[in-house]
This record gives C-alpha cells, structure tokens and sequence, in this order.
C-alpha cells in the first residue's frame, strides 16, 4: 500500500521567514533565491532576516555542543514575530526543530524561545504542500528525473513524502525509481572526511544507483547530500548532475522562453 | 569421527587501537565480501520487513516493547535483587561479575568443581564480551561451540562477525573447505544439507560426554525466577539440557519484572533478528532437576555480568542504551556495517548498537574512533524494536570523547576526552567564532565568494573522491541584500 500523500491545511500566513542555511548561502545560493521566489509568487512576504549564518548542526554532529550552543543561539533571537520559519533543507530543519531542544537543555535562559521556535519550523517542500496546498502548474519541457530524499528529511522531519507530493504534479516531468531509494548516500557532515573510504562507498553506490535510472537530472531538497552526490559524479567523469528542488521547481513554474 | 581440537586460535574480539579505518578499507576494496554482504542484509531487511506488514501494528508493538525496557530499567536494582532471591529459591544458584576477570574466575572455578574441561557451548554473546574461551584455554580447560555459525567461526579461527549469525561473513564454499580441513574423515562437500549433518554429528557425540554446558540467557524474570532462552538449533535445549551443569551467562540489563513482560519482547526479538514470528524453540528454565525427575542438568548456575552495564544505567542520558534486546536489525540496516561487515569494528558487538555500548564496557579510549564511523542516517532508530535513539546517543559519546561534557559537574564517563583532536577543536572554535559575529562572517562571505578562484583544489579528504567544494559568485546574503535594493 502506498503512503498516503499529504493533505495540506490551505491556510495563507502572510509573512515567513526564510532561514537559508549555511551551504545554500555560499554554495547554492540559486537555490535559496528560488525557494524564496516561489514563496512570494504565492503572495507571501518573505523575511531573510540578515544576521541568521548555521543552525550549527555541523559542530553539533561532530561533537562540539558548546561550539554549536554559541552559533545556535545567535540564530535563536531572529525570529521575534510568530511568523513559520522555513528552511531549504531537511537535515536543517530537523536540527532547528529537534536537536535544538537537546542541545539548549531545559535550564537555558533561551529554552522557551527555541520550544515555540520549534513549532514554527517547516521544510521547503513541507510548507508548500502541508501549508500552502500548492497547486503547481507545469510549463516546463518534458524530463525524467530522479528524486533524493535525505534521511533527515526522510526520518527526522518526515517530509520525504512532501517533495515526491509537490513533483507528482508536474504534469510534463517523470520520476522514475532509484535502487534503495532509503539509503544515505554517505554524507553526514565531518563523517565524509573522518571516515573518508567508509563516506566514499556510500556516495559511489548512491551516485551508481542515481545514473543508473537514467533519469536526466538528480533533484534533492538537501545541499549536504547534492554536494556529496554531484562531487561524487564529476569525479568519475559523469556529466549527470542534481539541483535543489527549489531551483528546479522555479524552472517549471516560469514561462516557457 | 572425533571432534577436532578448534579453538586456540581464535583472535580476542577487542582489537585495541586505532585500526578500524584500515580494517573497514580492507574490505571495501573486496567486491566479493562486499557483494556478500550486501545480499544477506538484503535477505535480512526484507525477512524482518515481510514480518511487519502493518507499520501501526509495529509502532504499537515497539511502544510496548520500549516501555516494558524503561520499566525494567528504572527498577534494575530491585528487579535483580528479586530475580536473585526468586532463583535461589528455585535451586538456581547466582553469581556476580564486576568484570571479565570475575565472571572467568566464576565460570573456571565452576568447571574444576565438576571436573570438567571441556565445555560445550550454545550462543552467547556475553561469554564473548568475557572472553570465555581464552580464558579457559589459558587454564588448561577447553570450550566447544555448539551454534553452528558459531562452530564455523571457532573451527576457521575467526571471530563471530554478527551477534546472531556469527559467520555471516563466511561463504557456502569456505565453510565446506574448513570442513574438510578441519573435521576429520570428512570429505569436501559444499551440500548444505550434509554440513549441517556433519556438525551436528559431531557436536551429538560432545552433548553426551561433557558434565558443563553453557548457555546465554534472552530474557530473566524477576517474579518467578525463569530464564528464556531463544534459539533455532536445538543445542542451546541439549547444553541446558543434557550436562549435568547447566551454566548460564548473562548482563544484569537483561531483567524484567513479570511473565508477561516476555511475550512482546520475544515477538519484538525474533521478527527482527531473524524474521521468524517465533524461533523453533524456546527454552523456560526454572530450576535444576528435582528429586522425582529422571532427566536435566543436576546444578543450574546462573552469572551476571556488569562490565560497564552500571556506567550507562546510572547516567540518565546514557540509560536508554541497556534497553537493547540484541536482536541485530540495527546492523542489518546500518549502511556501514552493510559494507565491511562485523569483523572491521574490533569489538565483540559491531554495527550501531555496539557503538554506543562498547564505549561503556572498554571505555572511550578503547572504542576510539569507533563513535565517527556513523553518517548518523537514523536507520538503526528507525528499525529499533524498543526505540533506542541510537543517533543522539552516538553525537553525545562523539562529544564525551573528544570535547568533554559540557557539565563539569556530571560524573564522567570512562575515557572520557580521550579522543579529542586539538585542530578539530581548534577548527571548531574559530566556525564557532565565525558563524556567531555577522560581520566577520559577512566579511567571509564576501572574501569566499569574490576570492573563489582561490578555493583550495585539493581539500583533503573530501576531493579524494569528489570534485572541489568551490563557493558561488555571491552568497544568498548578497543577493537578497541586492534584491532589496533594487
């Protein structure tokens, strides 16, 4: 039986905020930009609130609380107003919504804060399907694509469904099916440089597995996870490549040229 | 045909030291173990996925299973002071082992007492965490696998690679040539069928023979006094059965107060190890035999491990780890241990779940850099019958073990520190730094993304097997600063 898709509420928050993460700003910046535009195409305000840089997760997962307590809390006090928070990114917002609690602990003076914070944190794909309902309008060529889910997105957040939900609708784009579509494709932050051949093997299996559907572009809502794949495939020699689900949704949405 | 003298080259499961990368290396430059590996996970995964059709049915049964583990957990003291007395009051006798050492000396002393010197053994993975076996050939005393992965493993000179199927990393063929190396008059054959006959015959002539016998223990119950033993072979019933001792080994997290506490750990235990609804037996043992009974051993010990059990019970945060049934399915999902197998991690349990309980037993200078070798994916919590939150227990050992507890107060755990590299520290407090002071980062920023063209083109580890992390030509910060502007 297939997970049921889904259902969004429809309700319309006027103002969000966008919190971009640390490997979309220098990295993939693209795809920040998309994900905001798509969200203001929507009639929605989006707030980038300028003195936001890293949920902190890769001192966090590395084992440096305190290191990532520090970066954390400086992101903590932007979101003032009872506006979502959405993140372009699974493993970041599963950090913001879960691992934060963990890592403040119940006796610091943030505590309160990064508890109502939680409640507000919503995934890229997450927000346009469970929130805003989307209904989106096909005007790209037709493709065949292959979809990556991050295992946080998959078993933090549980979004995996959302981003599979939002490209079901793409009349003209075919998604077709990888072998062990569950399986980490090996990332996992300092993982892939402290365990170097262990990150390597998985990435090389994920990214055999990807090209081997044939599909002609990788799309993935995580940038940790598509600098792994993408660095992996041009290594080998591939021209096969991912983009972010949010770059690749801005190309559907526009005008045919 | 007489039973081979085996074991005396059987390596120690604690390999000391920092070898697990080359030791991991080794064997994912073999396609052919890897490929082996990949298909019995494969098997695995889907024969414990066929046993949960209904994933309600399964979340229910793990709640269940979780908090009968949490249960038994917040009264360990009381539970084992009342399995104790229960079992003594069955004929059971029980004994206490701080560590290895103690638990040999109990095990050896019992052995010359009924001048035995050899042992048959069913499974048991705690008698590997003592290091029974050695312990035993250096007094002169001999043990005798009865599991066949187990006898497999003790025959090749091996260690056992995965707590239910020790010589998974064995093939069809390597088994048949060890036969026909190791076991006299036996010809090669690779029939499955007649290997087991050949081990069984073997081990039927030992069950006769040897006055001791020792088993593992899945389940102890407080209120009654009753160990459950699980197995699928039917020489875990002769060792409990058949000698005239009965020795049964076990760690103190394995309590739980209630009979009914039993029926949904073992449908937990069994369908995740080995996709079985239930195993071909189990084994309720009670007492030794009675006076009016003709059959059973004559003397039933039972011996309880700590060996850093108590490190982790009495640490609230670390608590959750003895909650383990031992059923395996985290490494059977684990895509590391997928890929170099159980023999690669140095210590006797491998994969996620002995990750974060080896540090307790061997300390975190023991178990090293066993605690990065995770992409911490989540497969094993994600599979967890009693919902171990294997992830966060591992990023918290990652942080004992190289920055130490952020609580100076907190008592600390074994090697604690010990693990920890002054340029990572270095590394991550100048992030730290950076990624707290929006101008200095603002200035960063500015400088990666101008200054791209002078992105490192080798980046270490990373472009090994990847192409450059290079940054874009502006970040997100100046394109919506740009945007605003317009």
């Amino acid at each position: 039986m297939p997970p049921p898709t889904p259902k969004g509420t429809g309700s319309h928050p006027g103002t969000v905020y966008f919190f971009g993460t640390c490997l979309v700003d220098l990295f993939d910046p693209l795809a920040g930009l998309s994900a905001m535009e798509i969200l203001e195409q929507r009639g929605i305000r989006v707030v980038f609130p300028d003195s936001q840089s890293c949920c902190g997760q890769p001192a966090y997962t590395s084992g440096y609380p305190a290191e990532a307590l520090k970066v954390a809390a400086q992101q903590v006090v932007l979101f003032e107003e009872d506006w979502p928070i959405i993140v372009p990114s699974g493993s970041c917002a599963g950090m913001m919504k879960h691992h934060w609690l963990r890592l403040f602990g119940k006796d610091h003076p943030l505590y309160d804060k990064v508890q109502a914070i939680a409640g507000r944190i919503y995934e890229f794909t997450e927000f346009l399907v469970k929130v805003l309902d989307v209904r989106l309008d096909d005007r790209g060529a037709p493709c065949k694509i292959v979809l990556h889910t991050s295992c946080s997105a998959r078993r933090e957040m549980g979004v995996h469904l959302t981003s599979k939900a939002l490209l079901a609708q793409l009349d003209k784009v075919e998604v077709l099916q990888q072998e062990r579509e569950a399986e980490c494709c090996g990332f996992g932050g300092t993982f892939s440089v402290r365990q170097p051949e262990l990150s390597a093997a998985m990435a090389g299996d994920k990214a055999q597995a990807l090209e081997a559907t044939g599909a002609e572009l990788l799309v993935s809502a995580d940038c940790g996870c598509l600098s792994n794949i993408n660095g992996t495939l041009a290594k080998s020699g591939s021209k096969f490549q991912g983009q972010h689900i949010a770059t690749f949704l801005k190309s559907r949405l526009e005008p045919k040229a | 045909m007489s039973a081979p003298q085996v074991n005396s080259t059987q390596p120690m499961h604690f390999m000391p030291g920092p070898g697990f990368r080359s030791r991991s290396k080794e064997v994912l430059d073999n396609p052919f173990l890897r490929q082996s590996f990949r298909g019995a996970m494969d098997f695995l995964m889907q024969k414990r996925a066929a046993q949960f059709p209904d994933p309600a049915n399964l979340e229910a049964l793990r709640s269940q299973g979780e908090a009968i583990r949490k249960y038994s957990l917040s009264r360990l003291p009381d539970l084992l002071e009342q399995l104790e007395a229960n079992l003594t009051r069955n004929g059971i006798q029980v004994h206490w082992a701080e560590n290895p050492e103690q638990a040999q000396d109990i095990i050896a002393g019992l052995m010359e007492k009924a001048q035995a010197p050899l042992m048959v053994k069913g499974k048991s993975m705690v008698s590997e965490e003592v290091e029974l076996n050695h312990a035993l050939i250096a007094r002169g005393m001999d043990a005798l696998e009865s599991d066949m992965g187990e006898y497999i493993v003790q025959l090749a000179g091996e260690r056992p690679s995965h707590i239910i199927m020790p010589a998974i990393h064995k093939t069809k063929e390597e088994i048949a040539r060890l036969f026909a190396e190791k076991v006299p008059g036996v010809d090669y054959t690779d029939s499955v069928d007649e290997l087991i006959q050949i081990g069984r015959r073997v081990l039927r002539e030992k069950f006769r023979e040897t006055k001791v016998g020792l088993s593992g223990v899945n389940f102890a119950v407080a209120e009654t006094g009753t160990l459950c033993l699980v197995e699928n072979e039917g020489n875990g019933r002769m060792c409990t059965t058949v000698p005239d001792m009965h020795i049964a080994i076990t760690g103190i997290e394995k309590v739980v107060e209630k009979l009914e506490h039993v029926p949904p750990l073992l449908a937990l235990l069994t369908r995740s190890a080995t996709g079985q609804a239930v195993t071909t037996y189990f084994n309720w043992i009670s007492s030794p035999r009675k006076a009016h009974e003709l059959d059973g051993p004559k003397e039933v010990h039972l011996v309880l491990v700590d060996n850093g059990r108590t490190q982790a019970y009495a640490r609230e945060d670390f608590r959750s780890t003895l909650q383990c049934i031992r059923c395996g399915a985290c490494m059977n999902h684990c895509p590391v241990y997928t890929r170099i197998g159980g023999l690669a991690y140095g210590t006797t349990y491998p994969g996620p779940i002995g990750k974060i309980i080896s540090p307790h037993m061997l300390g975190l200078e023991g178990t090293g850099e066993l605690v990065t070798a995770s992409s911490l994916c989540g497969a094993c919590g994600e599979v967890c019958p009693v919902r171990i939150p294997i992830p966060e227990l591992l990023i918290d050992l990652r942080a004992r073990s190289q920055s130490g507890g952020p609580d100076p107060f907190t008592p600390q755990l074994k090697g604690e520190g010990s693990n920890r590299k002054p340029f990572m520290a270095l590394a991550f407090s100048l992030w730290s730094l950076l990624y707290r002071s929006p101008g200095l980062y603002r200035l960063f920023a500015w400088s990666a993304t101008r200054f791209r063209a002078l992105a490192p083109r080798n980046q270490g580890a990373w472009t090994r097997t990847r192409t450059p992390l290079i940054p874009a030509k502006k970040s997100l910060h100046e394109l919506v600063r740009e945007r605003r502007n317009q």
